[in-house]
């Protein structure tokens, strides 16, 4: 693997450009592997790589029915955070949140983690309690966040709107500033790149279209548009793909998978700073590095696998974009684009063991999971290779729909995104 | 050529000819230089009438760069136009119309166009190679927030963000129509004009400021006899006319959704000096077509040939519409490039107006004869098997340097020719935007060497040159079947298979994909694919060279097909560019997906009305204008608004809390009740339906008496609570919380409906239809009792938790002798249109007995010193009725309840669960924050788990101390202990005590 | 914005008329104390989340307030049919088969 560095792009400069090599291989699927990984997004090439680099597990394959990163991980708002509100989230997501820090370095690929903050606005005194909540939670698990007034808010954020007259005005605020935002695209790719340097084989446009058990019930295999390909491990990372691959298996699961939309402006100069979300009034916000305003929008009410919704959704939040930051009213939608997010009833993710031996699943992001790229990575592929959970993923088991330990992030009201 | 007028500053433009208004001449200015257009100008074609090609800075190397299109896919002209003393960026001034006074600006320049220090960027390019940036900038790591992104941002970006906020409104409708036709060239005026003739409801939307499309920019062709401009003229009147049409120019059909629900953005003020401050700046409508004709028509492609970007290059069809649309002249030495026929008419109508066209320099070995002989009528120069290979001039092009391709495939210079303008064509990309958008499948057509609509999937149809129909006289004839077909499949309509006829306008034949041959070092040039976003042919396939093999992976490294044009210019170039690298076929490499907008589109058009009151609708109690006249504070409980305190005089909140607690205890409060959700139950199942839905048992409730209610959701937590009273056998008032009034209606209803059919009940919302006032206090038997007839109030005919029908002040009333608040209390039910009189007639009582109004606030400090809980504040979807220590609201003998199977699920039945307890701060006066956690030790480590946290916490007038309610793990069996509430100045301890603080006997209640 | 049929209204209004109400024909059990954890568990939360025709419920919240059932495809998002509360499901692999056929004529 090429180490990219400036002085390695200067030189190439001489022989313009032309001596690049492939940032990651494109091999023909072997007989079998020690593990599959079903899904090429973000978190299933995150296994793959810490499967290769902490566990020594090179012989993997990481499977995808379309190209590397064109779902989830290249369709969202690229918030990346740490302030949930149950310690078994803030744990999780504060592990995800460790390893962006420095995950530039780590992969030698510069995934533009960038923290400039993440706000959340409180427009109501409950908002006001609830975030109080989630700062003092924060504060003792070790996870920073903390409270500003609005003016505070509107210091840090010179473009928002605190009129008090307005319908829902701004009351304060939890900034998180270490949360930010990271470049997409870039962390799928720098993945794929280790992990393929390491050995893993990454195969593109090779659909699941069965999962083979032996008649003791332990997996064995996938079958494929590209023919049966056997693994004794099979790590499912197919976010809201999920249910249609685990029925292979014989499994129902607690999700439901909705379109989730997200939209950016023509690209103007800086004129936003950080990350704000509001829950109450459904909007999220940054701006790229490239320029663009980086809008999140709501999730349709019904299950959709269309990677399409309504327009109404939009509508709803560019709506109260124009309120929060009226100068925002004249600017113009660009792009406009949908995913299939897979939400589970506690809004919070599962990564564990399945009743299949040696069948394991990462899933229920819903509308968050890039943020816990990293970590779910890390903790996924650590429950493959030792075939128990990490303690970090322990308690998003599959199990705590039984036993009714849910971590209900959705019911304390915080926000997903 | 000559000038229009001595003192024009219109020096390019002709002196006849194009569809402006000669009569009449605007000023405007663009980057403070004043000049001069007439009305039916666009900015760019005013500009060019000026001579002034160079209008912006490109995104990355900071290129000059000039007009290259007529259309909304122009990816260089983009302009900052004042208005309200800010600026709008980013708009095309392809698509902005010249009025008296318009300013624009360039954009993405520093300090001026002509002199730009980004320029140092072009200079330094061979380090900035596609995806770069993925491989730097990561040493060391803290330069990335302190020093590499914020140059990056700052270098980033178009145009400035406006800083004003925007004082224009905006406006959204729905429509419904038989046919809906987007677009109005030839196809689509054809389609328009057969499908209103059969009497279908038409709407046909054009996002050009002038109807026509490509017609208005033809010479020579003519249709039904007329020159093709008349006839646009013609049929517009024709369908103006018509009842059943609605015309809709500067309107884009910007997203194509389910079930032939289309948006249109139209633009309806922009373009006016002086707009009528009633309209709407922009207008979203939303339409539900039976039937949509789709006749987007096609994009022409530049060529990709090095230094292809230089202000004075245009495509040639943008040359032709500049010329005969607008009499202007795109230069006055002008070079055409062409791999097809169509770019040959430019090159004629020029020729013809008296404009030196230096040489047609067509890259097919053999042209069409009839070209070449028009050529040489006009005699004009013509160079077959001919490419351009490069260009020069700083910021103009001022020298085309030409290229011989031979047999080989290789490319032999074939001299110099000096021009100030370059008209090109590499042949026209049909436009599937809004097809794919309506989740059809392109197919590709070898033939036309595009992709083409596939089948239908929506009731849609694709009709003229966006389905690759070539030639006037077949578009037309496509479009009117398209329309007539169109009609019938909405209405039924029979079709009367009319058709046009239509002379000249002939099918252009050639074209080229992908980057051409030419002579130079090919890792040194710059032949451009995306414009805007500066992609080069080498950015492709360096894309490809690294390992993008997928379409949606070149596109995202090198980001070409992501500028405003989404690519209409550029993705057939790139494709064709990356099937070359990947030496596989086009269609192989795919097609990225095409998302909405069609074109850019103003946030404010979408948002619409929804602004300030309007943004969420109010919801106002019977007292609201009684408050606001009182100088109460509001705060927003959902769509509601709640009185949250009253001060008094100078009273801060904390005073008139303390006040209004004080006064409530010691005499009497006057409270608005009236958000809480109420729902009338009524039938012979009622308590039977109750029984099963509410924890509580009901059966035996007597009619006359009321009961607290705890509802669970399935899973076994608290979600609501209320008070329920049983009015009769058959009917019962239910209350539910403020917050979950319609969430418990529907689910009430979702029970009745499917689970329970066979119950006999039906239940109705009369939350809006009571107004509900509290009146709480040991006077609160006084003041209530002048007003009631028919209701004994004495505690023994009317005891705590009782309900009965009577009058109050003479209207009908449910009086209710129900507390939370720990005092004797009643709730007042009077019809909603009574409440404010009736509120004001028992304030006027409240007043005599020294008693006063309490908000919100004081309402949950008097029920937290009881120990009542606020579902959301106590409850957050995790609690249990037992966690709430509401184990007693249970009805355990019961069959079956919503929620009692998970009750005894084991994680709800295990040890360690937190339940709600009372807090007592050791020190009395400290005050404890909301949702602060609770530790056994003091000084907990980092990650140490809470043992539970504050849930309320508040000032007690009563108890003279501070108080709380907090949620605390084996919290019963901790009553007595001290824990610690850690905070960032020290810890707080507190001592766990029972949640219920006043008057724990309920003494009060019963008085 | 879909466009939803009511069978109860008999008329085609938009989604924003109407709330979701999840997967179709999941029956409360008549006597839940019957059923072990892992079944109940299986009724509240395991849900198909089907890749094409599904079964769903819609109430028509803001119209005639009753609940009805719908047969979409969730790729497409288009509906099949929808019909009244209490009525069978729909055979869906025949759906898909009709479905199938009409698209390959």
């Amino acid at each position: 693997m090429t180490r990219y560095s400036f002085l390695e792009v200067a030189k190439n400069a001489f022989s313009a450009h032309k001596n690049w090599g492939r940032q990651w291989r494109s091999p023909e699927p072997k007989p079998a592997y020690d593990v599959i990984i079903i899904g090429a997004g973000g978190h299933g090439l995150a296994t793959a790589y810490y499967l290769a680099k902490v566990h020594g597990i090179t012989n993997v394959a990481v499977l995808d029915k379309g190209w590397l990163g064109g779902g989830n991980t290249g369709r969202n708002t690229t918030i990346v955070r740490s302030n949930y509100l149950w310690e078994e989230s803030a744990r999780l997501y504060q592990h995800a949140l460790d390893l962006w820090d420095g995950l530039s370095q780590e992969l030698n690929y510069n995934v533009m983690y960038s923290q400039r903050g993440v706000m959340m606005l409180a427009h109501t005194v409950h908002d006001i309690q609830v975030f109080k909540r989630h700062i003092h939670a924060n504060r003792l698990a070790g996870v920073t966040n903390e409270w500003l007034s609005a003016e505070e808010a509107k210091e840090f954020c010179p473009p928002l709107n605190i009129d008090k007259n307005i319908r829902y005005p701004v009351m304060g605020a939890a900034l998180q500033r270490v949360g930010g935002t990271a470049r997409h695209d870039a962390v799928a790719w720098g993945y794929a790149r280790g992990a393929s340097a390491m050995g893993v084989d990454i195969i593109q446009n090779c659909a699941v279209t069965g999962i083979r058990r032996a008649p003791t019930g332990e997996v064995t295999g996938v079958e494929t548009t590209r023919g049966f390909i056997g693994a004794k491990k099979i790590g499912c990372v197919a976010a809201g793909n999920t249910s249609v691959v685990m029925a292979m298996a014989g499994l129902k699961l607690p999700l439901e998978s909705n379109p989730l939309q997200a939209l950016v402006s023509e690209p103007v100069k800086p004129a936003f700073p950080c990350v704000v979300m509001s829950n109450t009034i459904h909007a999220y916000i940054s701006q790229s590095d490239k320029g663009e305003l980086v809008i999140g929008a709501g999730t349709d009410q019904f299950v959709s696998y269309s990677q399409a919704g309504g327009l109404h959704i939009t509508t709803h939040t560019l709506d109260a974009i124009c309120e929060l930051f009226p100068m925002f009213r004249r600017m113009r939608m660009l792009r406009n684009w949908g995913g299939i997010v897979d939400n589970t009833p506690d809004r919070s993710p599962i990564i564990g063991l399945t009743p299949v031996p040696g069948l394991y699943l990462n899933c229920g992001w819903g509308t968050g999971g890039f943020k816990a790229t990293p970590g779910s990575g890390h903790v996924f592929a650590h429950t493959i290779a030792t075939g128990a959970p990490h303690p970090v993923n322990a308690p998003f088991s599959l199990d705590r729909f039984r036993t009714g330990r849910l971590i209900d992030e959705a019911a304390a009201a915080a926000v997903a995104h | 050529m000559s000038a229009h007028s001595q003192n024009s500053t219109q020096s390019t433009r002709l002196a006849h000819g194009g569809r402006i208004d000669r009569s009449r001449t605007l000023q405007f200015s663009f980057d403070g230089k004043v000049m001069q257009a007439h009305p039916g100008d666009t900015l760019a074609s005013a500009l060019i009438a000026n001579g002034v090609h160079l209008v912006g800075r490109s995104f990355k190397y900071h290129r000059p760069r000039g007009i290259l299109t007529a259309g909304s896919e122009e990816p260089n002209a983009l302009v900052g136009v004042y208005r309200h003393g800010d600026q709008t960026p980013n708009l095309r001034a392809t698509q902005v119309e010249v009025y008296e006074g318009l300013m624009a600006i360039s954009q993405n320049r520093y300090p001026s166009l002509d002199f730009d220090v980004g320029a140092i960027n072009d200079v330094l390019s061979p380090l900035f190679p596609a995806g770069f940036y993925y491989k730097t900038f990561m040493w060391p790591k803290a330069f990335w927030d302190k020093v590499y992104e914020p140059v990056i941002r700052a270098a980033a970006g178009l145009g400035k963000p406006p800083k004003l906020a925007d004082p224009d409104h905006y406006a959204n409708l729905y429509a419904h129509c038989d046919v809906l036709v987007i677009g109005s060239g030839p196809a689509g005026l054809a389609a328009a004009l057969s499908a209103s003739e059969t009497g279908a409801r038409v709407i046909l939307c054009d996002e050009q400021a002038e109807m026509g499309g490509s017609l208005l920019s033809e010479t020579g062709s003519t249709i039904e006899g007329l020159p093709a401009a008349d006839w646009v003229a013609a049929t517009l009147a024709t369908l103006a006319q018509r009842d059943n049409v609605t015309l809709l120019p500067r309107t884009t059909a910007f997203g194509y959704f389910v079930q032939n629900f289309i948006a249109l953005a139209e633009r309806v003020t922009d373009h006016l000096a002086q707009p009528d401050a009633n309209l709407p700046r922009e207008r979203m409508w939303q339409v539900r077509a039976r039937q949509v004709v789709i006749a987007a028509g096609a994009h022409e492609r530049p060529m990709v040939f090095p230094e292809n970007d230089r202000p004075g290059i245009l495509l040639a069809s943008a040359g032709r519409t500049y010329l005969n649309r607008y009499g202007a002249a795109a230069g006055r030495r002008v070079l055409v490039t062409t791999a097809c026929d169509s770019a040959w008419a430019a090159a004629f109508d020029l020729a013809d107006a008296g404009v030196e066209v230096v040489a047609i320099a067509d890259m097919r070995a053999t042209p069409p004869e009839p070209l070449r002989e028009a050529a040489a009528r006009r005699g004009i120069r013509v160079e077959a098997a001919c490419v351009v290979t490069g260009t020069s001039g700083r910021l103009r092009v001022s020298k085309a340097m030409l290229g011989r391709l031979r047999n080989d495939g290789s490319v032999v210079s074939a001299g110099d020719v000096t021009c100030d303008a370059i008209l090109m064509s590499s042949g026209w990309t049909p436009s599937v935007s809004l097809y794919s958008q309506s989740r059809g499948k392109v197919v590709w057509n070898a033939e036309h060497e595009a992709f083409l609509p596939g089948a239908s999937v929506q009731r849609e149809r694709s009709a003229g040159s966006c389905r690759g129909v070539n030639g006037l006289a077949a578009v037309l004839e496509d479009g009117y079947a398209a329309g007539e077909q169109a009609a019938e499949a909405a209405t039924g309509a029979a079709r009367k298979g009319g058709r046009l006829t239509a002379t000249g306008g002939e099918a252009s034949t050639g074209g080229y994909l992908g980057a051409l041959p030419h002579d130079r070092n090919a890792g040194r040039v710059k032949a451009f694919v995306d414009y805007q976003n500066d992609v080069t042919a080498k950015d492709v396939q360096l894309a490809v060279r690294e390992g993008m093999m997928s379409i949606e992976h070149i596109k995202r490294y090198t980001t070409t097909g992501m500028a405003t044009d989404q690519g209409r210019l550029s993705n057939m170039n790139a494709l064709a560019i990356a099937s070359g690298a990947l030496g596989a076929p086009l269609p192989q490499v795919g097609l990225t997906t095409f998302r909405l907008p069609y074109s850019p589109t103003t946030f404010g058009t979408f948002a619409g009305s929804s602004r300030g009151d309007a943004f969420d609708p109010v919801r106002r109690t019977p007292s609201h204008d009684w408050v606001v006249a009182k100088g109460g504070v509001f705060e927003d409980v959902g769509q509601w608004k709640r009185t949250w305190y009253f001060p008094q005089g100078s009273e801060d909140m904390h005073a008139a809390v303390a006040r209004e607690c004080r006064v409530t205890r010691q005499s009497v409060g006057q409270f608005d009740a009236s958000t809480l959700g109420k729902i009338e139950v009524v039938g012979k199942d009622a308590a039977e339906f109750l029984e099963r839905f509410y924890t509580n048992p009901w059966k035996g409730l007597k009619p006359g008496r009321c009961r607290y209610a705890v509802l669970l959701n399935e899973a076994g937590y608290i979600i609501d609570d209320g008070v329920v009273g049983r009015l009769a056998d058959d009917r019962f008032h239910v209350t539910t919380t403020t917050g979950g009034a319609a969430r418990v209606f529907a689910m009430m209803e979702d029970f009745l409906q499917t689970e329970w059919p066979d119950l006999d009940v039906w239940i109705t919302s009369t939350t809006e239809q009571y107004a509900v006032i509290a009146v709480q206090g040991p006077k609160a038997r006084e003041v209530i009792a002048p007003f009631v007839e028919g209701i004994d109030l004495s505690n023994a005919a009317f005891p705590h938790m009782s309900v009965a029908s009577g009058r109050f002040a003479g209207l009908p009333c449910r009086l209710f002798r129900v507390s939370f608040t720990g005092e004797l209390g009643f709730e007042v039910n009077v019809p909603a249109r009574h409440g404010a009189k009736v509120w004001e007639l028992i304030n006027a009582e409240v007043v005599k007995q020294g008693g006063c109004v309490y908000g919100t606030e004081t309402m949950h400090v008097l029920r937290a010193e009881k120990g009542y809980i606020i579902i959301g504040q106590e409850t957050d979807g995790t609690v249990t009725p037992d966690d709430a220590g509401l184990d007693w609201a249970i009805g355990k003998k019961k069959f079956d309840f919503v929620g009692k199977r998970s009750l005894s699920r084991p994680d709800l039945v295990a040890k360690g669960r937190k339940q709600v307890v009372g807090l007592l701060p050791v020190d009395p006066k400290q005050m404890l924050e909301e949702g602060a956690q609770i530790t056994a030790e003091a000084n907990p480590a980092k990650g140490t788990p809470a043992l539970g946290h504050v849930t309320s916490a508040y000032w007690s007038e009563a108890l003279g101390r501070t108080i709380a309610l907090a949620i605390v793990k084996d919290g019963r069996a901790r009553h007595g202990e001290v824990l610690n509430v850690p905070m960032p100045a020290g810890a707080v301890p507190v001592k766990v005590v029972d949640p219920v603080m006043y008057d724990p006997e309920g003494t009060r209640l019963n008085g | 914005m879909l466009l939803i049929s009511c069978p109860y209204c008999g008329v085609e209004r938009p989604e924003t008329e109407f709330r979701y109400g999840g997967e179709a024909h999941i029956a409360r059990p008549a006597d839940p104390s019957q059923l072990n954890d892992e079944e109940w568990a299986q009724f509240l939360y395991m849900r198909t989340n089907t890749r094409g025709l599904y079964a769903e419920r819609w109430r028509h919240a803001h119209g005639c307030g009753r609940f009805f059932n719908a047969v979409r495809d969730t790729v497409s998002d288009k509906f099949v049919c929808t019909y009244k509360a209490g009525e069978p499901k729909p055979d869906l692999d025949a759906l898909a088969r009709a479905s199938q056929e009409k698209d390959a004529r």
